[in-house]
């Protein structure tokens, strides 16, 4: 049988791994050296890499990102950490003006090879500016990729292809699935990005779900099963770009879709799935309107039952699920 | 006035005021003490950063604020807040996530504020309080209020470009603003050593032509002396000045710390400088205290605390229904 390591455990493996083999791959970023980061991920890798490669920085947002993609521009693969997703308002000037643009700019020259890989979601009580779910944001930006993976297996392949990407990547790690464990791989292995995972096959209604949602639509879809409702749970795994193909084809045989995700409804990333899918052959195939499920339109709240209350919980998928088949 | 052959307090305070300032003290680390333990517990969710050992900047920088005077406040901001006035139920109920609390229980450890107090809030984002600081000081020059604001952050702050842009601000614009520093030698794990090249943080000031003065953080009476010139050069019209606390936190960043970027020699070190042993016992050689006293103070906080507990335990939380109020005004 295959060990199990955490989603915490596949990111930093992914990155060792590629940080033996390459000079130029390196991490900065806030209290990665001796306290690990601020979730652990990068635990013992100060002291396998020194503290040149595993760039302990001062708390500049701005400037870390900036000195990221300047060294990308100048041959170098950074893999910056940005301690919480949120704080990605002051790194944003440098991802989207920089970052995303310069290669179109300067009419194909140059590339910025670079990750930024960020933990992101509620759930931890750390309230309204550390608990956000941005990745619409950086996936409206054209020149940038964004990978949500939401099992250890994907994270390792995922940041393997995204390390591997001659462009900016915006890698989103969720807290809550840091500790989470799924069968890994030892060797090194890639998943494209682009290509999405079916996690779960069924009949009656597709489940577009992003990071966390995937696990809280797989245990709906588990309940769903002993009423005989067959959900098929599909995680597109990057944004950006995004695997239309996969979701198309489970929309045309199940005729039903709901998107789910944790960051706000409003402006969010199921919005543009739910485009594409009406834009696609799939309308014709559709029995049901397109739903959407995504978090409340307020600030996330630190009261833990309010907190809950914000985003899709099983139950709410449960319900979307039912109203679904029912409008059929 | 002179408390001691070492000890000169600039401003006029009453004894009554500068044994307040012992009590208050005590109610800082007492409260600090006290979410530790609930935390340890599993009993609060989420975070905190908590300030034991670092009281008497809080206290005595907020020493000489009236109640029109406005501060801003930290992620580390517990003892800001009392010191600004706020009191431990409401403090406490926030913790809970209780409707009762200063924010009805969406805020949390890190974003307690007590407008109505002048406090204009903790802050989650490092280095997120200063410009609105600026801002703040910004509106008192501006409809010519006489208020100050004090700008509270720490070492690791001062590395944002937030910092920079709002001090040259601030300074350009002559701004009555107090910008106080507290060097608690660590941003997180960043030792403040290895993250600036300067000596000081307050060596910083004279990039933005305002004046920069290093105090002893540990020592309230000195806090209170530097930040007094301060508030007198804000008042006046003469603009901003960058203060920097020396001190040290006891406890770890915040709730998970195994404290690996530093020693416990050097812990112990600070601990020797405890900034309210060291006011107790001017205190006490100035004659406005004596041991049984300051005794009963700590004893009367520590009942305090225990009802604000009680408060925050019996208060309502809040309903599904609050989840979307207070998005806009
Ligand atoms: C913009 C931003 N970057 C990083 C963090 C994470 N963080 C919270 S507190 C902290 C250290 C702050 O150090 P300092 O300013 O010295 O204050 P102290 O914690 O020592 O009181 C860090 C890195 C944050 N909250 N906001
Ligand atoms: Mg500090």
């Amino acid at each position: 049988m295959m060990r199990e390591i955490t989603y915490l455990e596949a990111v930093r493996e992914a990155m060792s791994i590629e940080m033996r083999k390459n000079d130029d791959v390196y991490i900065l970023g806030e209290d990665i050296g001796v306290y690990g980061g601020a979730f652990g991920v990068t635990r013992g890798m100060i002291e396998e890499f020194g503290p040149e490669r595993i760039r302990n920085t001062p708390i500049s947002e701005a400037g870390i990102a900036g000195a990221a993609v300047g060294s990308a521009l100048t041959g170098m693969r950074p893999i910056l950490e940005l301690q919480f997703s949120d704080f990605i308002t002051i790194a944003l000037d440098q991802m989207v003006n920089q970052a995303a643009k310069i290669r179109y700019m300067y009419g194909g020259k140059g590339k910025v090879p670079m990750v930024l890989r960020t933990p992101s979601g509620s759930g931890t009580g750390a309230a309204a500016q550390h608990s956000q779910s941005l990745e619409a944001w950086v996936a409206h930006i054209p020149g940038l990729k964004v990978v949500q993976p939401s099992t250890a297996y994907d994270a390792k392949g995922l940041l393997k292809a995204a390390m591997d990407d001659e462009n900016p990547v915006i890698f989103y790690e969720h807290k809550l699935l840091y500790k989470t464990s799924s069968a890994v791989p030892e060797e090194e292995y890639s998943i494209p990005l682009g290509k999405a995972d079916i996690k779960r096959e069924g009949t009656d209604v597709t489940i577009v779900a992003t990071a966390i949602m995937v696990h809280k639509s797989l245990e709906a879809a588990k309940e769903l099963e002993k009423e005989g409702i067959s959900v098929e749970v599909i995680d597109p795994r990057t944004i950006v770009p995004l695997d239309e193909e996969t979701i198309v084809n489970s929309v045309k045989k199940t005729g039903k879709v709901i998107v789910v995700h944790e960051a706000v409804k409003r402006g969010g990333i199921g919005g543009e799935i739910a485009s594409m899918i009406a834009e696609s052959e799939a309308f014709d195939y559709l029995d049901a309107p397109i739903k959407r499920l995504g978090g409340a339109s307020s600030p996330i709240p630190y009261n833990p039952e309010l907190e809950k209350a914000h985003v899709p919980q099983v139950s709410d998928i449960i319900k979307a699920v039912k109203e679904t088949l029912n409008r059929a | 006035m002179q408390l001691t052959k070492e000890k000169l307090l600039v401003p006029e305070l009453s004894n009554d005021k500068l044994i307040d300032l012992y009590k208050q003290m005590w109610q800082i680390r007492l409260f600090d003490e006290k979410v530790d333990e609930f935390f340890a517990k599993g009993m609060i969710h989420g975070t905190t950063h908590l300030a034991v050992g670092q009281e008497a900047s809080a206290a005595g920088v907020c020493a000489l604020l009236t109640l029109e005077d406005k501060i801003t406040s930290t992620h580390r901001g517990h003892g800001h807040c009392i010191a600004k006035g706020a009191t431990a139920d409401k403090m406490m109920a926030e913790l809970f996530g209780r409707t009762t609390g200063y924010c009805k229980g969406k805020g949390g450890s890190m974003h307690i504020a007590d407008v109505d107090m002048g406090n204009l809030g903790a802050n989650g984002i490092v280095a997120g309080g200063i410009p609105l600081a600026v801002g703040s000081a910004l509106t008192a020059k501006m409809k010519k209020l006489d208020y100050v604001t004090v700008c509270f952050f720490g070492d690791g702050a001062t590395n944002e470009g937030s910092f920079h842009e709002a001090v040259n601000l601030a300074a350009i614009w002559d701004l009555p603003v107090i910008f106080v520093c507290e060097n608690n030698q660590y941003g997180m794990s960043g030792p403040v050593k290895e993250m600036t090249r300067v000596e000081n943080i307050a060596d910083r000031a004279h990039a933005y032509g305002i004046p920069g003065v290093v105090a002893d953080g540990n020592d309230i009476i000195e806090m209170i002396n530097v930040t007094d010139e301060a508030i007198k050069r804000a008042r006046s019209g003469k603009g901003p000045t960058l203060i920097e606390a020396k001190t040290y936190r006891w406890k770890g960043h915040s709730k998970s710390d195994a404290k690996k970027y530093r020693t416990r020699e050097e812990e112990q070190e600070w601990r020797k400088k405890d900034p309210i042993k060291r006011y107790k016992e001017i205190l006490i050689e100035a004659g406005i205290l004596t041991e049984e006293k300051a005794e009963e103070i700590r004893l009367a906080v520590k009942q305090e605390i225990e009802d604000a507990v009680k408060f925050a335990e019996e208060s309502p939380k809040p309903t599904l229904d609050d989840l979307l109020t207070d998005v806009y005004a």
